[in-house]
């Protein structure tokens, strides 16, 4: 570019610095450990599914979700571009998948049962 | 005689931003982050606003939508690019009136606004707010797809009226 005005500069350098502050807050604040995945379908709970249990879930006769080795991800979804199946798994450290066309949401969540959280700390006890 | 150029570039337009569309589905650009594309065709209707006003960057816009959506898309998909095309039209025009900002930062805002509607009016067709959390993704992706169709635009408006 040739040489932009002053205050176009500076407004394009703090719109980026906007925004790749808050992609960095976002990373380092507001990622979250998960052991549970909830389910919405149209803003509606489905279930929440403990991420320890191997399961395959149906969701609807939509799509299906697959939890395995303590990851959840999408195996199924009717719609043509699968944008939910390519989408990082939900692990440990939290996450989410969504599938637009069928308005199907999957969180990583924090059981609230402690116990179900931590069952070893119950055995070793 | 403007009028006819005026009618000329309105149809050229609206089929290139169609064929853009088209292209676009073909190749994922970004491929590493689902769902994220370069926007070719806001190239058109950027070209639009920049040499026009609002209602023919617009009209491009709806033509564009419409057809490609048909064709390639569902009802959901008309939705959501209406309503980025509709944040983002209408603050690049307001940032064009009352600003002298060139068209390569009018296109950046124009990027980030974009997204931010498609990601509002996914929020309120999905019911859940945990969507915001592609928020940053979409501000940062917003802001490169937006830079190059800037880019894009400033070269193309150079070759087809050359600085004489």
């Amino acid at each position: 570019m040739k040489k932009l005005k002053k205050n176009e500069k500076l407004f394009l350098i703090i719109l980026i610095f906007l925004a790749f502050f808050i992609w960095f807050a976002s990373k380092h604040f507001f990622t979250s450990t998960s052991d549970t995945i909830s389910i919405t379908i149209n803003g509606e709970v489905f279930g929440v599914f403990s991420l320890k249990e191997d399961q395959i879930i149906s969701i609807g006769d939509t799509n299906v979700c697959e939890i395995k080795n303590g990851e959840a991800y999408m195996i199924h979804a009717n719609c043509p571009d699968h944008l939910c199946m390519e989408q990082h798994a939900i692990g440990k450290q939290g996450g989410t998948i969504v599938c637009l066309p069928n308005k199907i949401v999957i969180t990583g969540e924090v059981s609230s049962n402690y116990k179900e959280n931590f069952p070893e700390l119950d055995a070793i006890s | 005689m403007m009028k006819n150029i005026k009618l000329a570039h309105l149809g050229l337009f609206s089929a290139l931003a169609i064929i853009f569309g088209y292209v676009e589905s073909l190749l994922p650009l970004f491929s590493g982050i689902p769902g994220i594309k370069l926007g070719l065709a806001n190239l058109a209707v950027l070209f639009m606003l920049h040499r026009y006003s609002f209602k023919e960057a617009a009209l491009v816009s709806i033509i564009r939508i419409l057809v490609i959506g048909f064709l390639f898309g569902n009802l959901f998909s008309i939705l959501y690019s209406l309503a980025g095309a509709a944040l983002s039209l209408t603050v690049m025009t307001l940032i064009k009136k009352y600003t002298s900002f060139r068209i390569f930062t009018i296109s950046i805002c124009g990027g980030i606004t974009h997204n931010i509607g498609q990601l509002l009016i996914a929020m309120f067709i999905v019911q859940n707010t945990a969507l915001s959390v592609y928020a940053p993704t979409l501000l940062i992706s917003g802001i490169i797809t937006g830079a190059l169709i800037g880019l894009l635009v400033t070269e193309v408006n150079k070759r087809i009226y050359p600085p004489s």
